[in-house]
């Protein structure tokens, strides 16, 4: 295992992210509520670069206490998306959404001063 | 000792560039030494609305062509259209940002574009067809769809079949006027790149109609197939009843290609027209291989409802051909293993990537079946289809 220099920490702005390529993998960096979380850029699905798409919150479908629809808002969790096919990660735990038992392969991040470097 | 340099790099999702886009699919494509061996892809899509300027001028009816060009990028114009949120609200950026996309200047900004992503691939040959126009069938005025398939089949022969030997197509049969899709193939059978003719499937008319037994036999006589490409369609009555994409999606896509197999084979089409290649398009494979188990049931208790059949109907549909696209990939693979053996894969089955649509399939997905040898995946990725095409095997793709 190396670290791998992905910059400033302050390169990548809230709610954004880079992609580092650190030998032959490629690593997703997200910046998210003051923390970051690397993943492989490899979709489980067909192997899309899996960090580089659509950044947005989950879906959710409201249902009132007595079991009726009442339309659909944004919820709390925030997702990366795919752009091959639009399979959505969790982007605290990489976790598949529609199958949390798969996982992207999930890095370490080290802060060293102001620079943040990915372990892989 | 040397460390390989990092690379950092912003992620915008506005430069859309093919390669770029697709630079996993080559790396797939380069460890898997695609360029070894033959891929077809038997469905694939270019936006024809895209160059309607062009296609509308081979309009024949004045009227016609006025009237469509009047409409072009208008609100509502002469033209159907689907109600249809396909980029899953804008997560498949691909397909808000691809218009960006700059060809390179030379060839017809259709090949240079299309050629791009076969090589990113790893695609030797690509079928190419319309996508705006997959909806053709349902237009409420039969002669538009005449006028503007007799249009787009010309502008196509001549702009970009014609001068790219690596883009052939099923050119599209206007099936809800019966005597213009006899004449669509009489005019356009012979030309460079058709390699058969295609129904859009969603559309109302049945397929054993007696009206269409003069285009089955020609085409039966000039040896190229008839394949129905699926689609769907939110105004069908039954389909209605979804409230969500998925769901039109996930039934409409077999629903018409269910109905129209259940009538060419209980209808002995197959018996008829023995020789004519038939394939069905991008329905995935798990239908057929439900409704072989469906009819063939049936069949036995009611075999006067098909007296033309000799066999159980699964026998003739094992005998078609199918497109892997959208190909369903269960968590237990012996249940896609049975699938496979059920429909002949080993012959009949052809690989399709439907690029660039949303739901599109790399070859990988054939590639990296644990349960196929070597010799069917190249069968089910390339040679089934260029045996059915008349295809020179070799490769000619330009892996990046």
């Amino acid at each position: 295992m190396a670290e791998w220099l992905v910059g400033k920490a302050s390169d990548i702005k809230e709610g954004d992210r880079k992609v580092v390529t650190a030998g032959k993998r490629e690593i997703g960096i997200f910046h998210k509520g003051g923390a970051f979380y690397a993943y492989s850029n490899t979709c489980l699905h067909q192997g899309g670069p899996a960090c580089e798409g659509m950044i947005t919150q989950n879906v959710v479908d409201v249902i009132d206490k007595d079991g009726l629809y009442q339309g659909q808002t944004y919820g709390d969790e925030t997702h990366f998306v795919c752009p091959w096919h639009g399979y959505e990660y969790d982007l605290k735990t990489g976790e598949c959404i529609g199958d949390r038992k798969l996982k992207l392969r999930k890095y370490d991040i080290v802060k060293r001063g102001e620079d943040i470097y990915v372990v892989a | 000792m040397d460390m390989p340099r990092n690379d950092v790099r912003p992620v915008d999702l506005e430069m859309f560039a093919t390669p770029k886009h697709l630079a996993h699919a080559s790396e797939q494509a380069r460890a898997r030494n695609y360029q070894d061996f033959l891929i077809v892809d038997v469905d694939s899509h270019h936006y024809e609305n895209e160059h309607y300027t062009e296609v509308f001028d081979y309009i024949e009816s004045p009227v016609i062509r006025s009237e469509l060009k009047e409409g072009a990028g208008r609100r509502t114009g002469i033209l159907n259209s689907q109600v249809g949120y396909q980029n899953t609200g804008g997560r498949i950026h691909r397909a808000k940002f691809r218009g960006k996309e700059k060809a390179k200047p030379g060839k017809h900004s259709d090949i240079v574009l299309t050629l791009d992503w076969m090589d990113a691939m790893g695609v030797d040959y690509c079928c190419m067809f319309p996508t705006p126009m997959l909806f053709l069938g349902l237009h409420p005025q039969i002669e538009i769809e005449a006028a503007m398939c007799d249009a787009y089949n010309a502008w196509l022969c001549e702009r970009i079949l014609a001068n790219e030997p690596r883009i052939v197509s099923m050119l599209y049969l206007p099936f809800n006027d019966p005597e213009a899709a006899y004449k669509t193939v009489k005019k356009f059978g012979d030309k460079k790149g058709v390699v058969g003719f295609m129904v859009t499937s969603p559309r109302y008319r049945p397929v054993h109609d007696n009206a269409y037994m003069k285009t089955y036999a020609l085409l039966e006589e000039i040896g190229k197939p008839i394949s129905f490409h699926a689609a769907y369609s939110w105004d069908d009555r039954a389909l209605q009843m979804t409230n969500r994409f998925i769901s039109v999606h996930a039934l409409g896509f077999m629903w018409f290609n269910m109905i129209h197999m259940t009538n060419w084979v209980i209808n002995g089409l197959p018996v008829r027209f023995p020789k004519l290649k038939v394939m069905w398009i991008e329905s995935g494979l798990t239908w057929a291989a439900s409704l072989m188990q469906r009819l063939d049931h049936s069949f036995m208790m009611r075999t006067s409802d098909a007296p033309l059949l000799k066999e159980k109907p699964s026998h003739y549909m094992q005998q078609m051909f199918y497109s892997t696209q959208p190909m369903e990939i269960p968590d237990d693979k012996s249940v896609m293993q049975s699938t496979f053996k059920m429909i002949n894969a080993e012959t009949q089955l052809v690989w399709s990537s439907d690029y660039p649509h949303w739901d599109f399939d790399l070859p990988s997905t054939i590639y990296d079946l644990p349960f196929l040898n070597e010799k069917s995946k190249r069968n089910i990725l390339g040679a089934n289809a260029a045996r059915l095409f008349n295809l020179d095997p070799k490769p000619v793709k330009r892996i990046p």
